[in-house]
């Protein structure tokens, strides 16, 4: 499963969302009702799946799912 | 002068029934709830029974996104405010908002949360916490969730008074409404504590019954074999309304709510006294608060937890409190068939006082096979029986020596 796959899954569970919802553009706060602990707790499960840390700092430039694809990768890649 | 407060809905998840009704039929019936311990593995436990809810569908209540991030005792509470709120065809809009409130006590809250929290701490490090578990833990958010989901925004708050906690609120709720607080409070209590740490905190205590052998007669107040109480859980919730309020828009009203009393034992944090004078206190300063003289009540749901302590000292305080007509009185134990349902408790045995009084019927003490020779009360053995009740007394006693009593009467206008 390639990583953009796989995020959004983790989305779709963890937010109990229809994948439709779940564009790359959408906002974890404005367009898909998610709260700050909604975030952390994704975030939390993003690194327990991918392995990886993700710092408040970094946390803090996350709005859409296609940021956390893209960081995601970022970290794989480096 | 104070306003009066009638009983316009209920709402009660607990080990008879996901609902009020299913738990009135199983009582009459003089079913038990009480069964093996399938919540945890029990095996390696003392006590291996308690009174769980029985195929309760939490996502009829929650979705799939709350469910893991609310402790069962909120997912209780909000499934008893939907029934309630339902049941009491109550709307709650921009114009009342404000005097609507929520009072829900809880007991021990998310003990199973915290519990499993610290495990996941143990095991995986600080880092993983999950960002619900606090929010979780805090006894006050079934609550706070509920006047969340039902818009109410007057007064709420949570009562912690052990097993009292139910009655507390509802006693509460009952003067907030007659003081002109509020128009209309969601009141009762909520506890989903069948854990490991409850069960063997409780056995270490020797508090509760270890008769694993056949759970449904684990719980057999004023009985001499009975050996102390069984764990129950779930959630009672009480919609009161001020009686002109009630009147106005034509509710269904229930009961009418007209005493509430509570006093300390301030002796000792677990057991009663011999005689428990502050049960007696409770009981009169609730009838002094209802205006009534012993003789005038018909039915008391009594605490009787099945502790060898508490069901001779209650029946010694309902004596000392009634006289000669204690032994008039139809008096009955129905943990003996929930379980103790901790601080939902009072809560529940509320709705069942005011059942019994709308139905004329009083549910049984079931197990009472061979009564204490200090319990020579009429206890309802075994089977429910007819009986016309103008006014219930419900007792609810609690660790840290809280003795809390409410008093219902038949509806007159």
């Amino acid at each position: 499963m390639d990583i953009e796959e796989k995020v959004i899954e983790i989305i779709m569970d963890q937010l109990d969302l229809p994948r439709e919802r779940c564009r790359p553009e959408a906002s974890f706060i404005n367009d898909l009702g998610a709260d700050s602990l909604d975030l952390m707790e994704l975030i939390m499960e993003m690194e327990e799946d991918f392995g990886i840390e993700i710092s408040d700092d970094e946390l803090q430039n996350i709005r859409t799912i296609q940021d956390v694809i893209d960081f995601i990768k970022a970290k794989k890649a480096s | 002068m104070r306003r009066r407060v009638v009983i316009t809905g209920m709402g009660a998840v607990t080990p008879l029934g996901n609902s009020v009704l299913e738990t009135w039929e199983a009582l009459v019936a003089g079913k038990s709830g009480i069964d093996f311990i399938t919540k945890f593995d029990a095996t390696a436990f003392e006590t291996k029974i308690a009174g769980e809810l029985k195929n309760f569908d939490p996502l009829n209540h929650v979705s799939k996104r709350d469910l893991r991030r609310l402790d069962e005792f909120i997912i209780y509470a909000l499934a008893a405010a939907d029934m309630a709120v339902a049941d009491a065809t109550l709307t709650i809009d921009k114009k009342n908002a404000e005097k609507v409130g929520v009072f829900i006590g809880s007991a021990i809250g998310g003990l199973t949360t915290f519990e499993r929290e610290k495990e996941t701490i143990l095991k995986y490090g600080p880092r993983k916490m999950s960002p619900f578990a606090i929010p979780s833990v805090l006894a006050n958010l079934g609550a706070g969730h509920v006047s969340i989901r039902i818009g109410a925004k007057g007064p709420i708050n949570c009562s912690v008074t052990a097993c009292a906690s139910g009655t507390c609120a509802i006693g509460d709720a009952f003067y907030t409404i007659a003081n002109g607080y509020a128009d209309v409070m969601l009141a009762g209590g909520t506890d989903a504590a069948v854990s490991p740490m409850c069960i063997a905190g409780f056995n270490a205590m020797r508090a509760i019954s270890v008769k694993n052998a056949e759970p449904k007669k684990a719980s057999r107040p004023f009985d001499r074999a009975r050996d102390g109480f069984v764990v129950g859980e779930g959630c009672g919730l009480l919609v009161l309304e001020e009686y002109e309020s009630a009147l106005k828009r034509g509710a269904r009203i229930y009961g009418e709510i007209i005493g509430y009393g509570l006093t300390s034992d301030a002796y000792h944090f677990a057991a009663p006294p011999p005689g428990h004078d502050g049960a007696a206190r409770a009981m009169e300063a609730a009838l002094r608060d209802a205006r009534l003289k012993p003789h005038e009540v018909d039915y008391v749901n009594a605490h009787g937890t099945s502790t060898p302590l508490n069901d001779r000292f209650e029946t010694q305080a309902i004596k000392r409190v009634f006289g000669e007509h204690a032994y008039k009185l139809a008096i009955s134990s129905t943990k003996s068939m929930t379980g103790h349902l901790l601080g939902a408790a009072g809560a529940v045995e509320a709705i069942i006082a005011l059942l019994a009084i709308e139905h004329g019927v009083v549910p049984p003490t079931i197990n009472l096979d061979e009564p204490d020779e200090e319990c020579d009360l009429d206890y309802v053995p075994h089977r429910a029986r007819k009986r016309d009740i103008n006014v219930a007394m419900s007792n609810t006693f609690g660790f840290g020596g809280v003795n809390a009593v409410l008093v219902f009467k038949k509806f007159t206008e």
